[in-house]
C-alpha cells in the first residue's frame, strides 16, 4: 500500500554488454549500488535478498578480482554460489562448451557469470540455458561490470566542478586499447552517459576505427590526451605484446605513454587517476601515482562488490 | 500497486480526516511516552515510504510533550522481503538512514498500515541486523487485520475491520499533499 516509487517491470535478463542499456537504467543500477555499499559498511554485511537463488561462476579464463567480487556480491545477498574454473575441469579433457554448460546446468543456477577468452561466448551460452547470463569479460569484446564500477567510482569520488555525473567529463585512456575489453566497455558507457573519451597509445595498440565513434578522439600525444581530462586511466600493458612486434621496447613505451605525475598537471585540477588492475608499476603508470591521493585505484576494487551486487539484484529480482 | 490497478479502485468510505489523524497520533505519542516512562533511550524508525513522515510527526509530538526529541531513522525493508523469489515486479531499493546506534535503544518501528505482518517481519530482521536494541515496539496508524504471522502492534491509531478485496489508503501531507485515510474497494 505504500510504494512511492513504482516497482519496475524487470525486463533485463542478461548483461552481455552495455550497448542497449539506457542512461536511466544505468543510473537506477548505480542507486541500487549505493544501497549495497551501505549494507557492506554494517557489522552484519549480509542481506537475505537473494536467498534461494544460486549463482554459478563459470571462469574459462583466469581472474582474481572479478571472480572474488562476484562471489562476495552473491553471498552478501545470501545467494548460493557454485564455482567452475576451466583449469581443473573436463574442458581440458576435450568436453565442448555446450556439454559443459549442460552439465553445470544440472546444478540449477539462476544466473551464470561467464568469463571466456572467446568474444561472444556469454551470448552463445545463453542459447543453451534458461538462466540469466552476466558477462564477466569475453575476449577483447566487453567487460561491462568493470565499466560500471569505473563510472560509479568516478561519480562518487570526483570532487571538482559539476561533480556527481559523467556528462561533460573527459576520460583519457592510456595504453593497449586494442587488446582491452575494459577500454571497449568504458568507451561505450562513458559516451553513453554524455562524457567524452580520448584514447592515447602507439598506433599499433590504438585501432583507427575507434575515431569513428561519437565522443571518441585518438591521439599519439600523451600531453594532449591529459589536457583538461577529469579522469586518467592507464590500461595494463601485457608484456607479450612486445614479443608480438607491436612495441619496439618497454622503455620506449614508458617514456612516451606512461601515465605520470607530469601529465596530471595538465589535467583538470581535481582529476582522478584510475587503473582497472592488475598494475605494472612504473610501466604503464608511474608507481608513485598509484598510491597518490588522486588515485582511486583501490576504490575501483572496492566498488566491485556493491556494483556487482546491484547487477545480480537487478537481473534476478522480479522475474517470475 | 500498478497504475492500471489503481484506476479500478473505487472509494468506499472515509476512515479518518486530517483532524482524526492528528488526534490518533497525539494519543499514540502519549502512549509511547507512558509505556517507555519518558523519551529517554527512545528512538523512532519509520518504514519506507509512509512510515517515515508518520514517525517524524510522532517525534514532534513527543518533543512537545516531553521536551526531548527522540532520534529518527528511516528503514527500507526491500532486501528483507520474503517474496523476492516470487514477484514479477522489481521493487526499487531505497536507502536505510539510521544515524544512531540501535544497540541499547528502545526502538519504536512506525508504519502506516498493519496488514499481513510481512512488512513488520522484514523490518524486525532489517533492524536486528543493525545491532541489538533493548526493546522493539511497533506503532501503526491503521490496523486492518488479516495477519499471516503471529505479530501484533503496540500502538494503533485505529482498528479497521476490512475484507481482503478492500484497500486502505493513507494520505500524508509531505507525500500526497493532504492528510487522511480512505477505504477503497477493487471494482469487480
Amino acid at each position: 500500500m505504500s510504494a512511492a516509487a513504482p516497482p519496475a517491470r524487470a525486463t533485463r535478463k542478461h548483461l552481455f554488454d552495455l550497448a542497449d542499456w539506457t542512461p536511466a537504467e544505468v543510473h537506477a543500477l548505480f542507486a541500487t549500488a549505493e544501497v549495497m555499499a551501505q549494507v557492506l559498511t554494517r557489522t552484519i554485511k549480509k542481506v537475505p535478498a537473494l536467498q534461494g537463488y544460486t549463482v554459478g561462476l563459470l571462469f574459462f579464463e583466469d581472474s582474481t578480482r572479478t571472480r572474488l567480487s562476484f562471489d562476495r556480491a552473491a553471498r552478501a545477498q545470501s545467494a548460493d554460489v557454485v564455482t567452475f574454473s576451466a583449469g581443473g575441469s573436463s574442458l581440458s579433457k576435450g568436453e565442448s562448451l555446450r556439454d559443459t554448460i549442460q552439465t553445470i546446468d544440472a546444478m540449477q543456477a539462476d544466473l551464470y557469470v561467464v568469463r571466456h577468452p572467446a568474444a561472444g561466448a556469454p551470448r552463445q551460452l545463453s542459447n543453451w540455458t534458461d538462466a540469466s547470463i552476466v558477462n564477466g569479460g569475453d575476449g577483447r569484446r566487453a567487460h561491462p561490470t568493470q565499466a560500471l564500477l569505473d563510472a560509479w567510482t568516478f561519480i562518487r569520488n570526483y570532487r571538482g566542478a559539476d561533480a556527481g555525473r559523467i556528462e561533460g567529463k573527459k576520460l583519457a585512456i592510456f595504453g593497449d586499447v586494442a587488446h582491452s575489453r575494459v577500454a571497449r566497455s568504458n568507451i561505450e558507457l562513458w559516451t553513453k552517459l554524455g562524457g567524452s573519451v580520448t584514447l592515447c597509445g602507439p598506433n599499433t595498440l590504438v585501432p583507427r576505427e575507434f575515431a569513428e565513434l561519437d565522443g571518441v578522439t585518438l591521439t599519439g600525444d600523451a600531453r594532449a590526451a591529459a589536457e583538461g581530462a577529469h579522469a586518467l586511466m592507464a590500461l595494463r600493458l601485457q608484456k607479450e605484446r612486445m614479443a608480438a612486434g607491436l612495441l619496439p621496447s618497454l622503455a620506449e613505451y614508458a617514456a612516451r605513454f606512461q601515465l605520470r605525475s607530469g601529465l596530471l598537471e595538465l589535467a583538470d585540477p581535481d582529476a582522478l587517476v584510475m587503473h582497472p588492475g592488475p598494475v605494472n608499476r612504473d610501466l604503464e603508470i608511474e608507481g608513485a601515482l598509484v598510491d597518490s591521493e588522486r588515485s582511486v585505484i583501490l576504490k575501483q576494487v572496492e566498488a566491485g562488490v556493491p556494483v556487482r551486487m546491484a547487477v545480480l539484484y537487478t537481473l534476478l529480482v522480479g522475474k517470475r | 500497486m500498478s497504475a492500471a490497478q489503481e484506476t479500478r479502485l473505487v472509494h468506499k468510505a472515509s476512515l479518518m480526516d486530517q483532524l482524526g489523524v492528528e488526534r490518533a497520533l497525539t494519543r499514540m505519542a502519549h502512549e509511547i511516552i507512558e509505556r517507555n516512562r519518558g523519551a529517554e533511550q527512545l528512538a523512532l524508525v519509520g518504514i519506507h515510504t509512509r512510515g517515515v513522515p508518520i514517525a517524524e510527526h510522532l517525534a514532534l509530538l513527543i518533543e512537545r510533550f516531553e521536551g526531548t526529541r527522540p532520534p529518527l531513522g528511516k528503514l527500507d525493508i526491500t532486501l528483507y522481503r520474503d517474496d523476492l523469489t516470487e514477484i514479477a515486479l522489481q521493487p526499487i531499493v531505497k536507502r536505510t538512514e539510521i544515524d544512531f546506534d540501535v544497540t541499547g535503544r528502545r526502538i519504536v518501528l512506525v508504519d502506516d498500515v498493519f496488514y499481513t505482518g510481512r512488512t513488520a517481519r522484514a523490518a524486525l530482521d532489517a533492524l536486528i541486523d543493525l545491532g541489538r536494541p533493548d526493546v522493539i515496539q511497533y506503532a501503526v496508524l491503521i490496523d486492518r487485520g488479516h495477519r499471516e504471522l503471529p505479530l501484533r502492534a503496540d500502538y494503533v491509531g485505529k482498528n479497521v475491520p476490512t475484507s481482503r478485496s478492500e484497500v486502505v489508503k493513507v494520505r500524508l501531507e509531505s507525500i500526497d499533499g493532504d492528510e487522511g485515510v480512505d477505504l477503497l474497494e477493487l471494482a469487480a
